[in-house]
């Protein structure tokens, strides 16, 4: 007897809340974009903050509302974006992929150390010591701020300097804001052939900091048939939309700061 | 003789005589150097600019940095001679800063010096231009402009004066010296303060493992209106602002706050005495006690002119006595370890400690195992080891919640950690990155607003 009690008031308890459950859904829907909730799954799902927005659902709900820009979540990549396109109704075309690089080739023994530093592993902190442990001021770090930053697991530390892979990179950004000596910078996976300092000090001075660093010495932008080069600042830039990978330029480099992929 | 004090700390080196056995009974000497190279950017705030060039001929007191708006105070030549380079030297933080270097004739021939009489009679409102003219800061190592410091935004009231004596930091015996030798100069120095600000009450906080420069000093103020001494017990970091207000008043200043919240502007004796000789003789900033000890042949207590480089001051103390692992300016507490000898002494720099290699070499940190020794250490009252979780992680918004920006980066919570956890640097991480961010954000605000006009 007692379990048939227990059994019906239960049940009746249960019909009466679902009642109302299902009556407050009716009254209370809310009218929400499906499409919000598939242009969330085209993303690149890290809340790397990298559109500009709050986090992936943000970016969604404003792509659907129309305020955002169909292609501006970088790590969804080319196929994210074209998903995000058929959903949208709209064409879209992804600008062309970034990857982060790291401009600076002064691993351990290359780059001339200015003081041990066995503090606390944090690039930040390091360069606000006496200018850092690497006499160059344009100089990697090698401490990891930017592997801490990066969601994707894109980075490694190896010698002193970090190492981007280009597969797992999004291109989200946060590398480029963590380093202390803006020396990662987002540039087009298509640009191979990459000049790997930043040095604007005089010659002589980048000399003595680093073995490798550019001393803007010419030499490449001679070579270069197609004019894709300008040193300026005393350290060479190469134009990615001129450069057709012949890697000429790093073959004559003196200081073999060019490097191909 | 009853002593004060603040609320939990440590005893670092307590056994040991806080580690200034090797100094302490050592007096003063004058040591100068035949070059020395004077950094531009020797306070908090705007960098000195230069005003001279390669080839002049400059005396001792020349003003050879200008001072750079309200928060910069001028440079001015610790020797005489010919300046041989304007330069950027780098600096003991971030970047590099421009560096007078000066050869030394040894004439020793002094500028013009224009003394505004003594303490007692000269004119309360000539005293803080002229500490601001004399290029003086804070000389106990955080080198905050003085004048800043006597300059009250309006409403607020200080009621008393405080001079740091208490010199809490281990090895250093700079100020100690300083109080034995020179009592009377930071009478003087304390009364001008008071005269400039109208406060009627000026107390000197010394520690009681100097019962000599207590009787000292009691005995240069006798007789000098409002001026007091309080003996305080020997504990670290007695000598922070913070904690010398708490044992001295009574009174906290609140979180965020600056000492005139709580009514009290702190002064070191260091900076006293310089406030003395700026406004008696007349004479700007250009020499200041430091202690030099540690793995050193004959340590000492050098009164060294501003800008002797430090492989000068090692060789005047018979060099090192071990291969030298680290080189800090100021204690072992709160010092900075400089990245070569060939740094100069800076305004602040109230000792140099060399440590050898053994001693220098950082350990590895191990997981925390909440002892809670941290806690009971922290003189603010904070809690470390939660705040190093949120460090670990760069997870800035926790770490400002449990108010990292209230730390004072004493070192306290490091020292007593049986893991040996790095708590005291990994708080200055994000102590930095916090203040970088909210300047940014001002800086973003600031062009936002411009934008719309």
């Amino acid at each position: 007897m007692t379990i048939l009690y227990a059994g019906i008031l239960l049940g009746a308890l249960g019909l009466i809340f679902g009642g109302v459950l299902s009556f407050a859904s009716k009254k209370f829907h809310v009218e929400v974009d499906e499409r919000v909730a598939q242009v969330r799954e085209c993303l690149g799902g890290a809340n790397c903050g990298a559109c500009g927005y709050a986090g992936c659902d943000a970016f969604a709900e404003a792509v659907v509302k129309g305020e955002a820009p169909i292609n501006g979540c970088a790590p969804a990549g080319e196929k994210g974006v074209k998903a995000i396109g058929k959903i949208m109704g709209q064409e879209a075309t992804a600008g062309e992929r970034l990857v982060a690089r790291v401009l600076c080739q002064g691993e351990n023994g290359i780059a001339k150390e200015r003081y041990q530093y066995d503090g606390y592993q944090s690039c930040a902190t390091a360069a606000g010591l006496a200018g850092g442990p690497k006499d160059c001021r344009f100089a990697c770090l090698g401490l990891g701020d930017c592997m801490d930053k990066c969601a994707f697991g894109a980075i490694s530390m190896k010698d002193g300097i970090a190492n981007i892979d280009p597969d797992k990179c999004t291109a989200c950004g946060q590398c480029v804001k963590a380093c202390p000596r803006s020396a990662i910078k987002l540039l087009p996976v298509s640009a191979k052939v990459i000049v790997r300092c930043r040095n604007s000090d005089v010659a002589r001075v980048a000399r003595t900091v680093c073995m490798d660093a550019c001393i803007g010495c010419g030499r490449c932008k001679k070579e270069c048939q197609y004019d894709a080069i300008t040193v300026e600042n005393g350290f060479a830039r190469i134009d990615p939309d001129k450069c057709t990978r012949c890697g000429s330029c790093a073959a004559v480099c003196p200081c073999k700061c060019i490097t191909i992929e | 003789m009853l002593t004060k004090t603040f609320k939990r700390g440590i005893h670092p080196l307590h056994n040991m005589h806080e580690g200034k056995g090797q100094t302490r009974d050592l007096k003063t000497r004058e040591y100068v150097s035949d070059t020395v190279v004077i950094s531009m950017a020797m306070n908090i705030g705007a960098p000195a600019k230069p005003c001279v060039k390669k080839g002049d001929h400059v005396d001792i007191g020349q003003v050879i940095g200008e001072a750079q708006g309200f928060m910069s105070v001028p440079v001015h030549a610790s020797v005489s001679g010919e300046v041989v380079a304007v330069d950027s030297i780098p600096s003991l933080g971030a970047g590099n800063v421009q560096a007078v270097t000066i050869k030394n004739d040894f004439a020793d021939t002094w500028v013009e010096l224009k003394p505004l009489g003594s303490v007692e009679k000269v004119d309360p409102s000539l005293v803080v231009p002229a500490i601001q003219a004399a290029g003086i800061t804070g000389m106990g190592g955080a080198s905050f402009p003085t004048h800043v410091k006597l300059t009250f935004q309006a409403g607020a009231t200080c009621d008393t004066i405080i001079v740091n004596g208490a010199e809490c930091e281990t090895h250093l015996t700079a100020d100690y010296r300083l109080m034995l030798e020179n009592s009377t100069r930071i009478v003087d120095g304390l009364r001008a303060v008071m005269r400039a600000l109208n406060v009627k009450k000026g107390v000197i906080g010394i520690e009681d493992n100097k019962p000599e420069a207590i009787t000292a000093m009691i005995n240069a103020s006798k007789g000098r209106e409002g001026v007091s001494i309080r003996p305080l017990k020997t504990k670290y970091p007695q000598g922070g602002e913070k904690q010398l207000i708490e044992a001295i008043t009574g009174r906290q200043v609140p979180s965020g706050g600056l000492p005139i919240a709580a009514h009290v502007v702190v002064l070191n004796v260091g900076t006293c005495a310089a406030i003395a000789d700026a406004i008696i003789d007349g004479k700007p900033l250009i020499s200041r006690i430091c202690t030099v000890t540690g793995c050193v042949r004959k340590p000492a207590n050098l009164l060294l002119r501003i800008g002797t480089i430090t492989e000068d001051v090692i060789g005047e103390c018979g060099g090192y006595s071990e291969t030298p692992g680290k080189v800090v300016f100021g204690g072992m507490m709160t010092g900075i370890c400089i990245p070569n000898d060939q740094m100069p002494i800076f305004k602040s720099t109230n000792g140099i400690v060399v440590l050898n290699e053994q001693q220098s070499r950082s350990k590895d940190e191990s997981p925390c195992i909440h002892c809670g020794r941290c806690v009971a250490a922290c003189p603010i009252g904070l809690n470390p080891y939660q705040i190093k979780v949120a460090a670990d992680k760069s997870d800035f918004a926790a770490a400002e919640k449990l108010h990292v920006m209230d730390c004072i980066l004493c070192g306290s919570c490091a020292y007593q950690c049986p893991s040996r956890r790095w708590l005291t640097p990994s708080f200055k991480y994000c102590k930095d990155h916090i203040t970088a961010e909210a300047k940014a954000k001002a800086a973003a605000a600031a062009a936002a607003k411009g934008g719309n006009k």
